[in-house]
């Protein structure tokens, strides 16, 4: 929409107008001064970062952003949470709108270098699907010539759906709008054959917007590597090791055990491992530039890494998404989080 | 010169900080400083931001490979293509609905501001309704509501409504029909048109003279179409009047052949149109209320016919008042097309968009694109400037 180019173009004004400078230290000690965190999550995907009807945020994106608050200031709940849009959500990061983005963004190398952002992690191993209507009788995304596909613009997606279909010498034709509400109600109402997003993003998109979930499928195909995760603007290193680390913190409790119910308990543990990721022997959270007892926070206040994936997209949701990939690596998984040591 | 020196020599002798003149000179130089100071501030700025946090900057990525489809281009385009040519599909559809919706509200526009002035009091009121309703909603909610419109209430392709004997079907992927196959004929016609055209205009020209030497009228307007149209279909017929239609055709989940117009661009174009037209409405009455009763009365006393009364003498009169509140209402569709984005349609500012979220250079791609409204902008102002002035009073 227009405002959205309209903030889009006050963004790029802001990197011409404001002098901020971005030293070490310098974004976090802003965040301190501030008293809280900003940001950025999505307009709405379940399960990742949606609103309810009291305006409190829940999902897998938004614990992470509640973890480096938790990690900061003691207390999850000091985050300010700016929806983006697909397109948006770059030049808002850029700008400093927002400290920081966790809003299901691919980690790429063009926006690792050339945006001028670091990827500090990967809180969601995801791949690209296609969702159809049952009654076409699609079996496989190779019998997809000529449709017309639902995308929503500025993704690696809309890329990704391009050159499947290059490599498979097949045509489509996108219909491309800019607000994942209006793209999926094109598509509910049949102007696209085909709905192409992040397989859990097709997932959350049956479960809570199909008029009758039973009539779409999603093809096995899955075309892409989609590694989702936070992202800090270049410039202040210790942020991004705050941000890296309350996310590994998640990890590495879930690996040791350590959940919100028992963790109290966890506290008078005689395993030197645990003892140093709660902080019973200090060190940890010095070298952080944070509090000793951070990892004790993130949990006691978010969850560890399992109990955050079950509550907002997995068995304990409406979305039930196995863990597959995202299961821990010591279960056949891809989540593995270096020693915190 | 001499009055100069004459002035100079009468000037009563001041302190510098109260002459004028130096004051004036002063004045300007400071506020040229400023803007220049804000100016490089700015861009010194912006560079050693960008630098600091490594972005990349500068218009290298303009010949990269874009590697996102576009729905609807009016010349050859493929991801394979570079954004340079991704954003000058943009341009062209942008300038394609700007175009076609100044053409067609100036139309309805005009109708309906004439219709206003009906004694009919059934016509008159439904302008007055017309007027009323479009243009006191948002044109972004009309956009919405024939977007809406057309996707949720024609049917999908396998159900296609098909009219005129199978050969034009609508769905809620758009209006399908014939197109005639591409032939090298069709460029020959397209240079007999422009020619057709011209000799219409001579025509035209040679018409009036004819007229205000001699007295003798001649149907110059439907002799001019004539040409237009008639030199194009010689050299057709010369061509050996190629007749081979593509026909649209449900081939797996879309039609294909023939041409489409697609539901994103109906819902655009017909947002803007009907928007437009109720201000269009409004300035055609304006003008022709703002002429004085005795124009037309003194046009019936030379025994001028209606249709001679307003050609000859009410429009050229109204149309100075018209034209340039009309330039303005151009300029709005023009820029008001960019809400295209809202309902998919891929204008230049869907392209530009999407650019900057692949290559993450938003102050280059900002800066086209404003480059990009303000030529089509003023090319459209310098039109209407020349006629507004084309059209003026010319005193004898």
């Amino acid at each position: 929409m227009l405002n959205k180019f309209l903030a889009a173009g006050i963004a790029a004004a802001t990197i011409a107008g404001v002098a901020t400078a971005a030293y070490a230290g310098k974004e976090l000690d802003a965040i301190k001064a501030r008293g809280s965190l900003i940001c950025g999550v999505s307009t709405g995907v379940a399960g990742f970062a949606a609103a309810d009807s009291q305006g409190k945020w829940t999902g897998i994106d938004v614990d992470v952003c509640r973890a480096v608050a938790a990690a900061i200031f003691g207390d999850a709940d000091k985050v300010k949470f700016v929806p983006t849009t697909a397109q948006q959500r770059f030049t808002a990061l850029q700008s400093g709108e927002v400290d920081l983005l966790v809003r299901t963004t691919t980690y790429t190398l063009t926006r690792d270098t050339a945006l001028g952002f670091d990827f500090t992690g990967i809180n969601y191993y995801d791949g690209q699907g296609f969702m159809v209507n049952k009654k076409l009788g699609v079996k496989s995304a190779k019998e997809l010539n000529g449709a017309t596909v639902c995308v929503q613009p500025g993704t690696t997606t809309e890329l990704n759906l391009a050159d499947y279909f290059r490599a498979n010498k097949m045509t489509f034709k996108p219909v491309v709008i800019e607000k994942i509400e209006e793209v999926r109600a094109a598509f509910f109402a049949g102007r696209c054959d085909v709905f192409t997003t992040d397989a859990s993003g097709l997932y959350a998109t049956r479960a809570a917007n199909a008029p009758n979930p039973d009539d779409y499928i999603i093809l096995p195909e899955i075309i892409s590597k989609e590694p989702l995760g936070p992202v800090v603007r270049h410039g202040d290193n210790q942020f991004a090791d705050i941000v890296r680390w309350a996310l590994f913190a998640m990890i590495e409790a879930e690996e040791y055990g350590i959940t919100s119910k028992n963790i109290d308990e966890m506290m008078k543990s005689d395993n030197p491992t645990i003892k140093r990721i709660l902080g019973v022997t200090p060190g940890m959270g010095k070298a952080l530039g944070v509090d000793d007892k951070w990892v004790y926070n993130i949990i006691k206040q978010v969850g560890n890494y399992g109990e955050s994936f079950d509550r907002n997209v997995g068995m304990g949701s409406p979305l039930k998404i196995a863990r597959g990939q995202n299961a821990l690596w010591t279960q056949g998984g891809l989540q593995y989080a270096p020693p915190i040591r | 010169m001499a009055v100069e020196a004459l002035g100079s020599a009468h000037r009563v002798k001041v302190a510098p900080w109260n002459d004028p003149v130096i004051r004036g000179w002063v004045f300007q130089i400071v506020v040229v400083g400023l803007v220049a100071g804000l100016a490089w501030y700015l861009v010194s700025n912006t560079i050693d931001n960008l630098n600091r946090q490594k972005i990349a900057s500068g218009f290298d990525y303009l010949g990269r490979e874009a590697g996102f489809e576009i729905g609807d281009s009016m010349i050859e385009y493929s991801p394979a293509s570079t954004y340079a040519r991704a954003i000058w599909v943009g341009i062209l559809n942008t300038l394609r609905v700007a175009v076609l919706g100044i053409f067609l509200s100036t139309i309805l526009g005009t109708l309906i501001g004439v219709g206003r002035l009906s004694p009919n009091w059934l016509l008159n009121k439904i302008c007055v309704w017309y007027v009323e309703a479009f243009r006191n909603v948002p044109l972004l909610l009309w956009l919405f509501l024939f977007y809406k419109l057309i996707s949720e209430a024609f049917p999908g392709p396998k159900q296609a409504l098909s009219a005129l004997w199978g050969s034009m079907f609508l769905s809620n992927r758009g209006l399908y029909f014939p197109v005639p196959m591409a032939d090298p004929i069709h460029k020959w016609m397209g240079v007999a048109l422009l020619i057709g055209i011209a000799g219409a205009v001579a025509l035209h020209r040679w018409a009036k003279k004819r007229q205000e030497a001699t007295g003798q009228p001649f149907p110059s307007i439907l002799a001019g179409f004539g040409v237009a149209l008639g030199v194009p279909f010689v050299v057709w017929l010369l061509g050996g009047a190629p007749h081979h239609l593509s026909w649209p055709e449900l081939k797996g989940f879309n039609f294909e052949g023939g041409t489409v117009i697609q539901p994103e661009f109906t819902a655009l174009l017909l947002g803007l149109v009907l928007y437009s037209s109720a201000f269009i409405a409004e300035i055609v009455r304006s003008g022709i209320l703002a002429l004085h009763k005795g124009q037309s009365e003194a046009a019936a006393a030379l025994g001028l016919s209606r249709g001679q009364s307003m050609r000859l003498v009410l429009l050229p009169q109204a149309l100075r008042v018209i034209v340039p509140p009309m330039t303005s209402q151009y300029l709005n569709i023009t820029k008001n097309s960019s809400l295209a984005i809202a309902i998919g349609y891929p204008d230049l500012v869907a392209s530009i968009n999407v650019t900057i979220n692949q290559t993450g250079q938003a102050i280059e791609n900002i800066l086209l694109i404003m480059a990009a409204y303000l030529s089509v902008s003023l090319s459209i102002s310098a039109f209407m400037n020349w006629y507004n002035k084309r059209i003026a009073l010319t005193e004898r």
